[in-house]
């Protein structure tokens, strides 16, 4: 145990997500030795990001204003919508250049073990953004993992009779490498996504 | 370190540090098992897509200092893949994960017949076989009755005098003569007790023909007993999609 505000910077830095004991302990010796001026630039933007971060008013990912980059963007396509989990999907989909319509950030995904239904998502919103008739097509975007699958079927089921095309990311094999190492449900996933070149 | 290997269901996972989860696991021979999967959140895991919630692997495990780390899985069944297809089908089967965590309390202790209950209440889900609802209701009674609460749908729950008796209480144990009935003792419709009695004997032809308002009354009671040996409830049991399936409506004889 240290004295005083160092322990107090060990125990607040050990309650980030993913730093143990040890690492909290290297990272507050770290900035003890760090320039003034560096340690004053990390506090200055651990204030600003609580001071002015906050969830847009129309998709509920994370913005300056009221309204995120994106929806204020004219030039997006506003007849696709991609959901997605969390704000983080929103920027590694944008990464692809691919995708030109807005998104919907649900907050999470359905998950009964952990006592989360789809009253605790942004999902009554979801289908008041859908009422206007003005969103064609829906891309459920959550992770392909249990819980995404579900929360997609789920999705699904409100959304198909209001007459809008729902789609789902495919699933298959990564880029770049060997086939023999697929596993034989990303495998069977890929056989059930396979498409005519 | 040393090394084993069994037959397991993966009950939930946890995500842990960037990329591993910490995965629990309900296994023949050990019993609760919770293991450390390395780097299985990453596209590229081989064994990621194995270590889902449902699915029934055969797994490698070495031993460490306080979780065992997972080396190598093969899928036996992976009946999550179907589940989560299925709204309804899919909550159902996690209220089954969730109870079969909490009725077997201790880690490592070997408990078969949960093992065993819970592979077939999880092959029937998938399958289809019966309302989903049904299967999670007769899952439950019956997860119950391995665990020791094996409640009485006949007899006195508790002075044994032979039935059928008017009176349902949780904290007897069952239905109750009216000798035995304490305050607040429940009055179920009497085709509710048979369909209790029927989910826990697993008598399908006659749960199959229940109608939805006794299946409905017959949930709620299988919840309160739950509740009341688990002394809280479970997270997953209120999430339940009960809306009716088509597939499992009865048409009559």
């Amino acid at each position: 145990m240290y004295e005083g505000v160092v322990q107090d910077l060990i125990d607040e830095l050990g309650r980030l997500p993913g730093v143990g004991p040890k690492s909290a302990q290297r990272i507050a010796f770290y900035i003890l030795a760090s320039d003034p001026i560096d340690v004053e630039r990390l506090a200055h933007a651990l204030r600003e990001v609580k001071d002015k971060v906050q969830f847009c008013i129309v998709c509920g990912n994370v913005a300056e204003e009221d309204h995120c980059r994106i929806c204020r963007d004219p030039k997006r396509d506003l007849t696709i919508l991609c959901v997605v989990e969390e704000s983080k999907d929103v920027v590694a989909i944008e990464k692809t250049r691919e995708f030109r319509g807005r998104y919907h950030v649900l907050g999470g995904a359905i998950s009964p073990i952990e006592g989360i239904g789809p009253d605790a998502l942004r999902i009554r919103e979801l289908i008041a953004r859908l009422a206007d008739g003005a969103i064609t097509e829906v891309i459920l975007a959550t992770d392909p993992n249990l819980e995404g699958e579900a929360t997609a079927t789920y999705l699904a089921r409100l959304i198909t009779p209001l007459g809008i095309a729902v789609s789902r990311l495919a699933s298959g094999l990564p880029v770049g490498g060997d086939l023999e190492y697929a596993d034989e449900v990303t495998l069977g996933r890929a056989f059930e996504g396979r498409r005519l070149v | 370190m040393p090394l084993y290997r069994d037959e397991a269901i993966v009950l939930r996972t946890q995500k842990l540090g960037e990329a591993d989860r910490i995965v629990t696991l309900l296994s023949r021979g050990r019993g609760r098992i919770r293991c450390v999967a390395r780097g299985v959140r990453k596209t590229t895991s081989r064994i990621g897509a194995r270590l889902e919630p449902f699915s029934h692997v055969d797994v490698q495990l070495y031993e460490g200092k306080s979780l065992d780390t997972v080396s190598q899985v093969e899928a036996l069944a992976s009946y999550g893949a179907v589940l989560a297809g299925d709204y309804r089908r899919w909550t159902s089967g996690t209220a089954m994960l969730e109870t079969a965590e909490r009725l077997t309390p201790e880690e490592r202790e070997p408990a078969v017949q949960q093992y065993a209950l819970l592979v077939s209440g999880l092959r029937s889900l998938t399958a289809n076989e019966h309302d989903g609802g049904l299967i999670l209701d007769s899952y439950l009674l019956r997860s119950l009755a391995v665990a020791g609460w094996s409640p009485s749908f006949d007899g006195c729950a508790r002075c044994s005098a032979p039935g059928p008796h008017r009176a349902f209480s949780v904290q007897s144990g069952g239905m109750v003569c009216a000798a035995c009935r304490p305050p607040g003792a429940g009055a179920p419709a009497p085709e509710t007790v048979v369909l209790l009695g029927a989910l826990l004997s697993g008598d399908w032809p006659v749960a199959d023909s229940s109608d939805q308002r006794h299946r409905r009354e017959a949930s709620g009671l299988v919840a309160a007993f739950l509740q009341w040996h688990l002394e809280r409830g479970l997270r997953s049991l209120p999430l339940v999609d009960r809306t009716i399936s088509v597939d499992h409506v009865w048409m009559g004889a």
